[in-house]
């Protein structure tokens, strides 16, 4: 079959929309009668909630309602659970509005609802709340300590659960006989997500057939709406319809079940009118669940050879004030099973405590642990390979898994499929002149200017996820996928799959791939996704599942079409199904080319249904549900050159190199788009983003002034290629690209700055390298302060 | 957020401005908006009433008058930096409005909005200490005019009085002068987290930093220093050492008191020797 699109940089479908600002969004809607509700929220990271008194409030002209947490427990409304169970995991309680206490700042107290934004927003100043401040605690390893203030009052330990991973005695005997060792104590910043679009919600109940209809940005509807019935709301799963359109970048952050979600839909019904919320920015800040958050120790052991014998990292991962959907999966099994990387390490072993603090929740960003993982296990390699003299990417090559040792099993848990480390690693060193570039560094640390580079090699699993093995995990979802394609009459298809599209072009890729299989023009393909009541049961995007697992649910299903086709070509041409070939968008008789049937012509037949085989239903419409049989794994080598001003501390990233390999590509221009804007995130965390919280729990960098985002003139243009190592168990080889950029790019970056400090004598540094931090390393003066006092 | 309610005024004329500033008087005045409108969304700042004057003609464009360049208060950072009057004869002003904002804060920011504002992070009022810029204030007792060093008097506060508008910036025109701005960025605001303005004029140095301390301020001490030297490296570089102490300056997640002192010595230096052409 000619692959005639499969690898084509096709423009996106979906630009048009977005660049011309006709995209539809869930807070461009508006329904008749419709009001809008203001969330009242805790300004204390920890207070005792004495009394609510809204009278004020409610009188003001124009306002509906005051919801509280009281009346919503009391009308039966649950808490939120979490989707992610480990042995004596602790969970307590999370309603949508808090009513006895509030656990960090930005948990909702009250909700007004009223005829328009604005009062609603006036009269949320009016509900006055009588606070009692209690201490608080912030950092993870504070809220471990011995009398810290309790985030719930059943776990008083502040312990939410302990993991773990590998042969603890294999590695203490490894670390004890190691020619030599290395050990970094680390942390790994917290980042607020800021995808471009708020979260917002708007909640419909239509009381002659007793149904609701919620619009929400989301990543994943069909969860919220599984969350919604089963366990928080109980209305009837088919009498919840939930809505994702377009929606504006995610990151993980729209993955989650929110209380904003359960407060509109609860009002909708109380007042049988339409509301709708939409996060303000100061919002999003504080309660989109953040990112990242480990406080980690982490040490390496190699023989006399310079063979990685150990890897042994202990982590204390904050959960923040509550549980969101995914959280506990991210700094365990996300996390502890990549530390392997690309490396034959025989022996590792992690460990991760994971507390509760009066801070925004922490769940999955962008990479959601395996950031983490790289992160700590490249800086690691650097620091030892400088311990051992060697060049840092010698000491890799050293240690690479060799491409004749696939399937590769790892001591944490993961098979590795497939992979070619050193090709891809020989490639991008090559690409960026890598014997040169140290020359060159050599040359200007004489004239006294300090050039950095970053070299790592990484390895992902993605592609969530084979059901039973998360299952078996913890996990209290499934993780297949679902394709739905229906061929109408005219012969125009539409596609229905369960993933969802919030800025990675699917209505684009997934189109190419179908236009190819069914042989017939793209244009006559749409991509549906996003609405629980047009598509089958699926799990949404996140984990770069997207293209592995959806796509690979829409392969099949498109095949059972042509293979549905062939029977009826067959018939009309009056030859066995098996002489049918399908070739040139035709289905023709084999070696007979003038006996053939167009697209067209079968589905236009498979619908009249009047010349037609006996055995046969009516109508071209076929499901499948795919299971893949593991993750998939893809890897890269990336590089990154940064030059660090002495005077100022400012580090300026100079070149950054990627090559990837995810497989066969199926559009370059969104490949690369993804790996272009992952990279950017990822430095963003080693240069210059940071949720910073004060000792009593305030975020101090809670806004656009003071946390800084990556822009234009932060980035270089990116030197990208790729390398190509099929996927051996799904039906096209691909693997996944969302997140490969900032899985990897925090690492390089690090690695390059850590490089150009290398003549201080630094040997780490905390990210972000932001220029006080950097000048005050390299002046050995005072360290840092943690925060404005 | 939304805003708190408000009054929209807009007045087409000085004197319409100062009548309607004393018909409401705790109106604010709208010049280009990308500071006050922030506060008021946050809240911050709830004003009962805004008085629009950046359409008022006469307070846009530059102009020359003898030996002195006047500029419109309502003359946005876009026209400033495109002003051939200006960069014939004051490039410093186009060099520093250049690293203000984006395209888009810069198509609508005004230079009096900016000066009467007095963020202690803007750029322009460093400027205007170096330049020996004089202000012209228009009120409803008539008109004076504040010399740059008394303009600025702390940390969003001004010599300007209640129903008084800055309506021009006068700048002496140094033919010679050699000048140069030199700047620290926050990395999220792009503010000045420390920003030297120098004019080297014949044998005076003039000297102001911005970002460093409540408000803009002369670099006296660098100014003494260099006064009558000439501009080599060596000089330049012994002159920078610890120009400002850093009990009294501003300090954030960015930058502390120490590294802020640090920064001005840094940036005093950079301008000086672009401003020397080294």
């Amino acid at each position: 079959m000619a692959n005639k699109l499969f690898g084509k940089a096709m423009k996106r479908v979906e630009d048009p929309r977005f660049i011309t600002g006709t995209g539809h969004y869930t807070d461009d809607m508006t329904l008749p009668g419709m009001v809008e509700a203001a969330m009242v929220r805790s300004p204390y990271a920890h207070a005792r909630i004495k009394k609510i008194d809204a009278s004020k409030a409610l009188t003001h002209p124009g306002v509906l309602a005051v919801i509280t947490g009281q009346e919503m427990k009391d009308a039966g409304i649950n808490s939120i659970p979490t989707g992610w169970l480990h042995p004596g995991i602790k969970t307590p309680p999370h309603y949508a509005i808090t009513f006895d206490k509030a656990r960090h700042v930005g948990d909702i107290v009250a909700a007004v609802i009223a005829e328009n934004r604005q009062i609603a927003e006036d009269a949320a100043q009016l509900v006055e709340v009588d606070y009692e401040p209690l201490p608080a605690v912030a950092l993870g390893s504070d809220a471990l300590k011995p009398g810290a203030p309790a985030v719930h009052d059943d776990v008083p330990d502040n312990v939410c659960f302990t993991w773990s991973i590998g042969d603890k005695a294999a590695v203490d005997a490894a670390f004890a006989s190691a020619h030599k060792t290395v050990k970094l104590t680390l942390r790994n910043n917290r980042l607020v997500p800021n995808a471009m679009e708020p979260r917002a919600s708007l909640a419909q109940y239509l009381k002659a057939s007793d149904e609701y209809t919620l619009w929400t940005t989301s990543q994943n509807p069909h969860i919220h709406r599984l969350l919604i019935a089963a366990f928080i709301m109980g209305i009837p799963e088919h009498k919840l319809r939930v809505i994702a359109p377009d929606v504006g970048g995610g990151f993980g952050s729209k993955i989650y079940q929110y209380p904003e979600e359960i407060i509109v839909l609860y009002a909708a019904k109380k007042l049988g009118r339409p509301v709708k919320w939409t996060a303000r920015r100061s919002e999003s800040f504080v309660t989109d669940s953040h990112g990242r958050d480990h406080e980690t120790v982490a040490e390496m052991a190699v023989d006399q050879n310079g063979k990685i014998t150990a890897v042994r990292v202990d982590t204390i991962a904050n959960m923040g004030a509550y549980l969101t959907t995914f959280a506990p999966a991210v700094p365990t099994y996300l996390y502890g099973c990549l530390l392997a990387g690309t490396y034959t390490t025989p022996h590792i072993y992690c460990h991760v405590t994971a507390p509760f603090t009066h801070t925004t929740p922490v769940d999955a960003y962008r990479g959601a642990g395996r950031p983490e993982a790289t992160y700590l296990l490249e800086r690691l390699v650097d620091v030892m390979a400088h311990e051992l003299g060697m060049d840092p990417v010698e000491f890799r090559r050293k240690n690479l898994i060799p491409p004749d040792a696939f399937p590769y099993q790892t001591p944490v848990a993961l098979q590795y499929d497939s992979g070619n480390y050193e090709a891809n690693l020989d490639k991008a060193l090559q690409m960026v002149g890598y014997q040169e570039l140290r020359r060159q560094q050599a040359e200007l640390r004489k004239q006294g200017r300090y050039l950095g580079i970053g070299v790592i090699t990484f390895i992902e699993a993605c592609g969530l996820a084979p059901s039973a093995l998360v299952g078996s995990l913890g996990a209290q979802a499934g993780q297949w996928e679902s394709a739905l394609v229906r061929v109408m009459p005219t012969g125009k298809v539409e596609v229905f799959t369960g993933t969802h599209s919030h800025g990675q072009g699917h209505e684009t890729a997934f189109a190419q791939v179908v236009a190819d299989e069914l042989q017939i023009p793209v244009e006559d393909v749409v991509i549906v996704h996003g609405d629980t009541g047009r598509m089958p049961y699926g799990w949404g995007s996140y984990g770069s599942r997207s293209a592995p697992t959806g796509l690979s649910a829409i392969v099949l299903a498109t095949r059972k079409i042509v293979d549905k086709a062939k029977k009826i070509a067959a018939h009309l041409l009056e030859a066995s199904p098996d002489d049918i070939v399908h070739e040139d968008g035709k289905f023709m008789v084999k070696g007979v080319p003038d006996k053939a049937k167009s697209f067209f012509d079968i589905a236009l037949m498979a619908h009249l249904a009047h010349n037609y085989p006996a055995d046969l239903e009516p109508g071209l419409e076929a499901t499948h549900f795919y299971d893949p049989k593991n993750f998939v794994f893809p890897f890269g080598t990336h590089i990154a050159v940064v030059e660090v001003d002495p005077d100022t501390g400012k580090v300026k990233l100079l070149r950054y190199l990627s090559v990837d390999d995810c497989g066969p590509v199926i559009n370059p221009l969104i490949a690369d788009g993804q790996v272009h804007g992952g990279i950017a995130q990822g430095l963003g965390q080693a240069l210059l983003e940071e949720a910073v919280y004060d000792k009593e729990g305030q975020i101090l960098s809670g806004n656009f002034l003071e946390y800084t985002l990556p822009r234009a003139d932060d980035m270089v243009q990116i030197e990208h290629d790729h390398t190509v190592t099929p996927c051996p168990h799904n039906p096209l080889g691909i693997k996944g690209i969302g997140e490969a950029g900032t899985i990897a790019s925090t690492a390089a970056v690090a690695n390059a700055v850590m490089d150009a400090l290398r003549p201080f004598g630094i040997v780490h540094l905390d990210m972000p390298y932001t220029p006080e931090k950097v000048w005050r390393a390299i002046h050995g003066s005072k360290p840092v302060a943690q925060a404005a006092d | 957020m939304y805003t708190a309610e408000f009054a929209y005024k807009k007045a087409t004329s000085v004197a319409e401005a100062i009548q309607l500033l004393q018909q409401h008087p705790e109106a604010k005045l709208l010049a280009g908006g990308h500071s006050l409108i922030p506060a008021m969304k946050l809240r911050l700042a709830a004003p009962p009433a805004l008085i629009d004057i950046s359409k008022v003609a006469e307070l846009r464009g530059v102009r020359r008058e003898g030996d002195t360049l006047v500029v419109g208060a309502m003359t946005t950072y876009r026209e400033l930096e495109t002003s051939d009057l200006l960069k014939a004869h004051c490039p410093l002003i186009p060099q520093a409005v250049y690293h203000i904002g984006d395209p888009m804060v810069r198509a609508k920011g005004t230079i009096g909005g900016s000066l009467a504002h007095a963020d202690p992070a803007a750029d322009l009022p460093a400027s205007m200490l170096a330049l020996g810029a004089k202000m012209k204030i228009q009120g409803p007792s008539g008109a004076r005019v504040v010399e740059a060093d008394q303009f600025f008097t702390g940390m969003f506060s001004t010599a300007l009085q209640e129903g008084e508008i800055l309506t021009e910036i006068h700048l002496p025109i140094r033919p010679g002068a050699r000048m140069a701005y030199a700047k620290f960025p926050h990395p999220a605001s792009r503010s000045a987290v420390v920003g030297v303005a120098v004019v080297v004029d014949g044998t005076e140095v003039r000297a102001a930093v911005t970002g460093a301390g409540e408000h803009a301020m002369r670099l006296t001490k660098l100014e003494q220093a260099l006064a009558g030297k000439p501009l080599t490296t060596e000089n330049i570089s012994a002159a920078c050492q610890g120009l400002l102490a850093p009990d009294h300056l501003n300090h954030d997640l960015v930058a502390s008191r120490e590294y802020r002192a640090h920064l001005v010595d840094v940036m005093a230096k950079r301008a000086l020797m672009q401003a020397a052409g080294l």
